[in-house]
Protein backbone atom coordinates (compact mmCIF):
# COMPACT_ATOMS: atom_id res chain seq x y z
CA UNK A 1 0.00 0.00 0.00
CA UNK A 2 1.41 3.07 -1.03
CA UNK A 3 1.45 6.11 0.98
CA UNK A 4 0.77 9.66 0.23
CA UNK A 5 1.97 11.78 2.81
CA UNK A 6 0.58 15.11 1.91
CA UNK A 7 1.43 16.47 5.16
CA UNK A 8 5.65 16.07 4.75
CA UNK A 9 4.79 15.94 0.62
CA UNK A 10 6.22 12.52 0.35
CA UNK A 11 5.05 9.46 -1.87
CA UNK A 12 6.34 5.86 -0.08
CA UNK A 13 6.28 2.90 -2.05
CA UNK A 14 7.21 -0.19 -1.45
CA UNK A 15 9.24 -1.97 -4.41
CA UNK A 16 10.31 -6.01 -4.03
CA UNK A 17 12.82 -7.98 -5.56
CA UNK A 18 12.06 -11.31 -5.75
CA UNK A 19 13.77 -14.02 -7.28
CA UNK A 20 15.31 -17.75 -6.16
CA UNK A 21 17.34 -18.34 -3.73
CA UNK A 22 21.30 -16.93 -4.39
CA UNK A 23 20.16 -15.34 -7.45
CA UNK A 24 21.49 -11.47 -6.35
CA UNK A 25 18.86 -9.54 -4.73
CA UNK A 26 20.65 -8.68 -1.84
CA UNK A 27 23.57 -8.34 -3.79
CA UNK A 28 21.52 -5.12 -5.77
CA UNK A 29 20.58 -3.75 -2.50
CA UNK A 30 24.15 -3.46 -1.58
CA UNK A 31 25.84 -2.25 -4.83
CA UNK A 32 22.95 0.46 -4.33
CA UNK A 33 23.71 1.17 -0.95
CA UNK A 34 27.52 2.03 -1.10
CA UNK A 35 26.40 4.17 -4.86
CA UNK A 36 23.91 6.74 -3.79
CA UNK A 37 25.38 9.28 -1.40
CA UNK A 38 24.00 8.99 2.18
CA UNK A 39 21.50 12.28 1.32
CA UNK A 40 19.68 10.22 -0.78
CA UNK A 41 20.19 6.95 0.89
CA UNK A 42 18.68 5.72 4.77
CA UNK A 43 20.13 2.97 6.44
CA UNK A 44 20.26 -0.61 5.30
CA UNK A 45 18.71 -3.04 6.87
CA UNK A 46 19.46 -7.08 6.83
CA UNK A 47 17.98 -9.83 8.50
CA UNK A 48 20.39 -12.93 7.92
CA UNK A 49 21.33 -15.83 8.59
CA UNK A 50 25.21 -16.86 9.07
CA UNK A 51 25.56 -18.08 6.21
CA UNK A 52 24.54 -14.94 4.87
CA UNK A 53 21.47 -15.60 3.30
CA UNK A 54 18.31 -13.38 3.77
CA UNK A 55 16.07 -14.99 6.62
CA UNK A 56 13.28 -12.30 6.29
CA UNK A 57 14.36 -9.62 4.30
CA UNK A 58 16.71 -6.67 3.57
CA UNK A 59 15.53 -2.90 3.49
CA UNK A 60 16.97 0.00 2.02
CA UNK A 61 14.93 3.23 1.97
CA UNK A 62 15.98 5.25 -0.63
CA UNK A 63 15.00 9.25 -1.94
CA UNK A 64 14.41 9.84 -5.66
CA UNK A 65 13.97 13.56 -5.08
CA UNK A 66 10.70 15.59 -5.63
CA UNK A 67 8.17 14.98 -8.59
CA UNK A 68 5.49 17.98 -8.79
CA UNK A 69 6.94 19.09 -5.37
CA UNK A 70 6.38 15.77 -4.02
CA UNK A 71 9.52 14.14 -2.20
CA UNK A 72 9.57 10.21 -4.21
CA UNK A 73 10.88 8.12 -1.21
CA UNK A 74 11.30 4.15 -2.31
CA UNK A 75 11.78 1.64 -0.19
CA UNK A 76 13.51 -1.40 -1.86
CA UNK A 77 12.80 -5.18 -0.19
CA UNK A 78 14.14 -8.50 -0.63
CA UNK A 79 12.99 -11.36 0.15
CA UNK A 80 14.59 -14.61 1.19
CA UNK A 81 15.03 -16.33 -1.71
CA UNK A 82 15.05 -20.63 -0.30
CA UNK A 83 12.16 -22.14 -1.36
CA UNK A 84 11.20 -23.00 2.61
CA UNK A 85 10.59 -19.25 3.18
CA UNK A 86 7.69 -18.70 1.20
CA UNK A 87 5.30 -17.67 4.39
CA UNK A 88 8.23 -15.09 5.07
CA UNK A 89 8.09 -14.05 1.03
CA UNK A 90 4.31 -13.75 1.18
CA UNK A 91 4.59 -11.29 4.04
CA UNK A 92 7.29 -8.95 2.45
CA UNK A 93 4.88 -8.63 -0.23
CA UNK A 94 2.00 -7.33 1.75
CA UNK A 95 1.19 -3.25 0.33
CA UNK A 96 3.68 -3.92 -2.57
CA UNK A 97 3.71 -1.62 -5.64
CA UNK A 98 5.96 -2.71 -7.76
CA UNK A 99 8.63 -5.77 -8.09
CA UNK A 100 12.17 -6.84 -9.82
CA UNK A 101 12.06 -10.75 -10.35
CA UNK A 102 15.79 -11.27 -10.38
CA UNK A 103 16.69 -14.40 -12.33
CA UNK A 104 19.69 -16.28 -12.11
CA UNK A 105 20.72 -17.03 -15.79
CA UNK A 106 22.89 -20.14 -14.54
CA UNK A 107 21.53 -23.05 -16.61
CA UNK A 108 20.80 -25.19 -13.52
CA UNK A 109 19.39 -23.10 -11.94
CA UNK A 110 16.31 -23.01 -14.71
CA UNK A 111 13.76 -24.85 -13.01
CA UNK A 112 14.53 -22.50 -9.66
CA UNK A 113 13.61 -19.13 -11.77
CA UNK A 114 10.43 -20.56 -13.32
CA UNK A 115 9.48 -21.89 -9.54
CA UNK A 116 10.07 -19.06 -7.77
CA UNK A 117 7.91 -16.95 -10.49
CA UNK A 118 5.18 -19.25 -10.01
CA UNK A 119 5.45 -18.97 -6.22
CA UNK A 120 5.52 -15.11 -6.86
CA UNK A 121 2.16 -15.34 -8.25
CA UNK A 122 0.48 -17.22 -6.52
CA UNK A 123 1.59 -15.14 -3.09
CA UNK A 124 0.32 -12.23 -5.01
CA UNK A 125 -3.12 -13.87 -5.73
CA UNK A 126 -3.41 -14.37 -2.02
CA UNK A 127 -3.84 -10.38 -1.74
CA UNK A 128 -6.05 -10.61 -4.56
CA UNK A 129 -2.73 -9.31 -6.67
CA UNK A 130 -2.49 -9.87 -10.11
CA UNK A 131 1.58 -10.27 -11.13
CA UNK A 132 -0.13 -8.34 -14.94
CA UNK A 133 -1.19 -5.70 -13.17
CA UNK A 134 1.72 -4.67 -11.19
CA UNK A 135 4.77 -2.93 -12.19
CA UNK A 136 7.25 -5.88 -13.14
CA UNK A 137 10.89 -5.44 -14.34
CA UNK A 138 12.51 -8.42 -14.90
CA UNK A 139 16.51 -8.29 -14.34
CA UNK A 140 19.01 -11.08 -15.90
CA UNK A 141 21.73 -11.42 -13.41
CA UNK A 142 25.31 -13.00 -13.43
CA UNK A 143 25.72 -12.62 -17.04
CA UNK A 144 29.36 -11.74 -16.38
CA UNK A 145 29.81 -15.50 -16.01
CA UNK A 146 29.84 -16.08 -19.58
CA UNK A 147 33.45 -15.55 -19.25
CA UNK A 148 34.26 -17.77 -17.27
CA UNK A 149 32.78 -20.79 -19.39
CA UNK A 150 29.87 -21.11 -17.21
CA UNK A 151 26.90 -22.62 -18.34
CA UNK A 152 23.99 -19.59 -18.81
CA UNK A 153 20.81 -19.69 -20.29
CA UNK A 154 20.74 -17.33 -23.13
CA UNK A 155 18.18 -14.45 -22.98
CA UNK A 156 16.19 -16.17 -25.24
CA UNK A 157 15.55 -19.10 -23.19
CA UNK A 158 15.09 -16.51 -19.82
CA UNK A 159 12.75 -14.60 -22.01
CA UNK A 160 10.54 -17.22 -23.25
CA UNK A 161 10.58 -19.00 -19.48
CA UNK A 162 9.49 -16.43 -17.69
CA UNK A 163 8.77 -13.16 -19.91
CA UNK A 164 6.85 -14.62 -22.63
CA UNK A 165 3.29 -13.45 -21.85
CA UNK A 166 4.36 -10.95 -18.79
CA UNK A 167 5.96 -8.81 -21.68
CA UNK A 168 7.70 -6.45 -18.85
CA UNK A 169 11.41 -4.79 -19.68
CA UNK A 170 14.07 -6.55 -18.86
CA UNK A 171 17.79 -5.63 -18.00
CA UNK A 172 20.84 -8.15 -18.55
CA UNK A 173 22.89 -7.41 -14.93
CA UNK A 174 26.10 -8.73 -12.96
CA UNK A 175 24.84 -7.23 -9.43
CA UNK A 176 28.46 -7.61 -8.16
CA UNK A 177 29.76 -5.41 -10.18
CA UNK A 178 26.59 -3.20 -10.71
CA UNK A 179 26.41 -3.88 -14.22
CA UNK A 180 22.61 -2.92 -14.76
CA UNK A 181 21.21 -2.10 -11.20
CA UNK A 182 20.64 1.08 -11.62
CA UNK A 183 19.22 0.60 -15.21
CA UNK A 184 16.81 -1.77 -13.65
CA UNK A 185 16.43 0.85 -10.56
CA UNK A 186 15.54 3.72 -12.53
CA UNK A 187 12.94 1.13 -14.72
CA UNK A 188 10.96 0.14 -11.39
CA UNK A 189 11.20 3.37 -10.08
CA UNK A 190 9.70 5.38 -12.69
CA UNK A 191 7.00 2.54 -13.14
CA UNK A 192 5.83 2.09 -9.67
CA UNK A 193 5.57 6.06 -9.37
CA UNK A 194 3.38 6.61 -12.61
CA UNK A 195 1.30 3.50 -11.23
CA UNK A 196 0.78 4.42 -7.39
CA UNK A 197 -0.20 8.31 -9.05
CA UNK A 198 -2.53 6.91 -11.57
CA UNK A 199 -4.24 5.36 -8.99
CA UNK A 200 -4.00 7.99 -6.53
CA UNK A 201 -5.74 9.74 -9.06
CA UNK A 202 -8.18 7.35 -10.22
CA UNK A 203 -9.88 6.86 -6.59
CA UNK A 204 -9.68 10.79 -6.42
CA UNK A 205 -11.90 10.74 -9.60
CA UNK A 206 -14.13 7.66 -8.44
CA UNK A 207 -14.56 9.62 -4.94
CA UNK A 208 -15.62 12.43 -6.49
CA UNK A 209 -17.86 10.65 -8.63
CA UNK A 210 -19.81 9.20 -5.70
CA UNK A 211 -20.43 12.01 -4.18
CA UNK A 212 -21.40 13.77 -7.05
CA UNK A 213 -24.29 10.52 -7.39
CA UNK A 214 -24.94 11.01 -3.59
CA UNK B 1 -5.24 -2.49 -1.08
CA UNK B 2 -5.14 0.95 -2.29
CA UNK B 3 -3.14 4.47 -2.24
CA UNK B 4 -3.06 5.92 1.34
CA UNK B 5 -3.34 9.53 1.67
CA UNK B 6 -2.75 11.49 4.82
CA UNK B 7 -3.19 15.32 5.08
CA UNK B 8 -1.92 17.95 6.84
CA UNK B 9 -5.33 18.18 8.87
CA UNK B 10 -5.43 14.20 9.47
CA UNK B 11 -2.10 13.98 10.61
CA UNK B 12 -2.64 17.01 12.66
CA UNK B 13 -5.98 14.87 14.52
CA UNK B 14 -4.13 11.43 14.49
CA UNK B 15 -1.20 13.60 16.72
CA UNK B 16 -3.37 14.81 18.81
CA UNK B 17 -4.63 11.96 19.90
CA UNK B 18 -1.81 10.17 20.51
CA UNK B 19 -0.96 13.51 22.32
CA UNK B 20 -3.66 13.38 24.64
CA UNK B 21 -3.97 10.04 25.33
CA UNK B 22 -0.55 8.04 25.29
CA UNK B 23 2.56 11.28 25.51
CA UNK B 24 0.06 12.50 28.23
CA UNK B 25 0.85 9.68 30.27
CA UNK B 26 4.37 9.90 29.95
CA UNK B 27 5.01 7.33 26.60
CA UNK B 28 7.84 8.50 25.16
CA UNK B 29 7.03 7.62 21.39
CA UNK B 30 4.26 6.65 19.58
CA UNK B 31 4.21 5.48 15.91
CA UNK B 32 1.05 4.26 13.68
CA UNK B 33 1.94 2.67 10.87
CA UNK B 34 0.42 0.50 8.39
CA UNK B 35 0.78 -3.21 7.69
CA UNK B 36 2.96 -2.58 4.26
CA UNK B 37 5.49 -0.99 7.11
CA UNK B 38 4.94 2.89 6.42
CA UNK B 39 5.18 5.57 8.48
CA UNK B 40 1.66 7.30 9.12
CA UNK B 41 2.15 9.00 11.82
CA UNK B 42 4.87 9.69 14.87
CA UNK B 43 4.54 11.93 17.89
CA UNK B 44 7.01 12.02 20.80
CA UNK B 45 10.94 11.95 21.12
CA UNK B 46 11.90 10.33 17.96
CA UNK B 47 15.66 11.21 19.02
CA UNK B 48 18.28 8.21 18.06
CA UNK B 49 15.13 6.22 16.85
CA UNK B 50 14.84 5.40 13.26
CA UNK B 51 11.36 5.16 12.79
CA UNK B 52 11.93 3.60 9.32
CA UNK B 53 13.29 0.42 10.08
CA UNK B 54 11.00 0.14 13.34
CA UNK B 55 8.11 0.52 10.93
CA UNK B 56 9.39 -2.35 8.90
CA UNK B 57 10.71 -4.69 11.63
CA UNK B 58 7.40 -3.95 13.08
CA UNK B 59 5.01 -4.92 10.59
CA UNK B 60 6.77 -7.66 9.33
CA UNK B 61 6.75 -9.01 13.49
CA UNK B 62 3.57 -8.29 13.48
CA UNK B 63 3.02 -10.28 10.51
CA UNK B 64 4.96 -13.21 11.82
CA UNK B 65 3.43 -13.07 14.99
CA UNK B 66 0.63 -13.74 12.99
CA UNK B 67 1.34 -16.88 11.29
CA UNK B 68 2.49 -18.69 14.66
CA UNK B 69 -1.19 -17.32 16.05
CA UNK B 70 -2.93 -19.68 12.80
CA UNK B 71 -0.69 -22.88 13.66
CA UNK B 72 -2.01 -22.38 17.17
CA UNK B 73 -5.93 -21.83 15.54
CA UNK B 74 -5.38 -18.30 16.85
CA UNK B 75 -6.95 -15.51 13.94
CA UNK B 76 -3.74 -13.25 15.32
CA UNK B 77 -2.44 -12.00 18.76
CA UNK B 78 -3.73 -8.63 18.56
CA UNK B 79 -0.59 -7.03 20.77
CA UNK B 80 2.75 -7.73 21.18
CA UNK B 81 5.06 -6.69 24.07
CA UNK B 82 8.54 -6.74 24.03
CA UNK B 83 10.45 -5.74 27.69
CA UNK B 84 13.95 -4.03 27.45
CA UNK B 85 15.99 -2.93 30.38
CA UNK B 86 14.99 0.62 29.89
CA UNK B 87 12.72 0.62 27.22
CA UNK B 88 9.87 -1.29 26.64
CA UNK B 89 8.00 -1.85 23.38
CA UNK B 90 4.02 -2.47 22.44
CA UNK B 91 2.27 -3.42 19.47
CA UNK B 92 -1.56 -3.38 18.96
CA UNK B 93 -3.56 -4.00 15.99
CA UNK B 94 -5.98 -0.93 15.11
CA UNK B 95 -8.44 -2.56 12.48
CA UNK B 96 -6.93 -4.60 9.62
CA UNK B 97 -4.33 -2.63 8.40
CA UNK B 98 -2.74 -0.49 10.88
CA UNK B 99 -0.64 -1.12 14.03
CA UNK B 100 0.16 1.55 17.10
CA UNK B 101 3.97 0.92 18.19
CA UNK B 102 4.29 2.67 21.92
CA UNK B 103 7.80 2.77 23.42
CA UNK B 104 7.92 3.75 26.92
CA UNK B 105 10.40 2.88 30.48
CA UNK B 106 9.82 1.07 33.38
CA UNK B 107 8.19 4.26 35.05
CA UNK B 108 4.91 3.78 33.22
CA UNK B 109 2.99 0.70 34.05
CA UNK B 110 2.25 -1.67 31.71
CA UNK B 111 -1.33 -1.87 32.65
CA UNK B 112 -2.10 1.69 32.30
CA UNK B 113 -0.35 2.00 28.27
CA UNK B 114 -2.79 -0.98 27.56
CA UNK B 115 -5.81 0.28 29.09
CA UNK B 116 -5.01 3.65 27.16
CA UNK B 117 -3.65 2.00 24.12
CA UNK B 118 -7.63 0.44 24.36
CA UNK B 119 -9.36 3.39 24.62
CA UNK B 120 -7.36 5.02 21.73
CA UNK B 121 -7.56 2.48 19.26
CA UNK B 122 -11.44 2.94 18.13
CA UNK B 123 -10.81 7.11 18.19
CA UNK B 124 -7.82 6.25 15.38
CA UNK B 125 -9.56 3.76 13.28
CA UNK B 126 -12.81 6.28 12.99
CA UNK B 127 -10.07 8.57 11.85
CA UNK B 128 -7.77 6.60 9.45
CA UNK B 129 -11.23 5.32 7.97
CA UNK B 130 -13.09 8.72 7.49
CA UNK B 131 -13.02 9.71 3.94
CA UNK B 132 -11.43 12.80 3.13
Amino acid sequence: MALIDLNKREIHCKIVYYGPGRCGKTTNLFYIYNAVSEKYRGKLLTIETRGERTLFFDLLPINLGKIHGLDIRIQLYTVPGQSHYRATRKLVLKGVDGIVFVADSLRKRREKNIESLIDLKNNLKEYGLKLEELPLVFQYNKRDLINANIPLLTIEELENDLNKDLKAPYFEAAALKGIGVFETLKEISKRTVKYVARKYIFNQAHKRAQGGVL
Amino acid sequence: MGTMVVTTEKVKELQKVLNAQLLAIGVSLAILIDEAGNVIVAAGNENGVDTTSLAALAAANFGATAQIAKLLGEEDFSILYHKGKRDNIHFTKIGMDFILVTIFTDEIPLGLVRLRVNQVAQELLNLLSEND
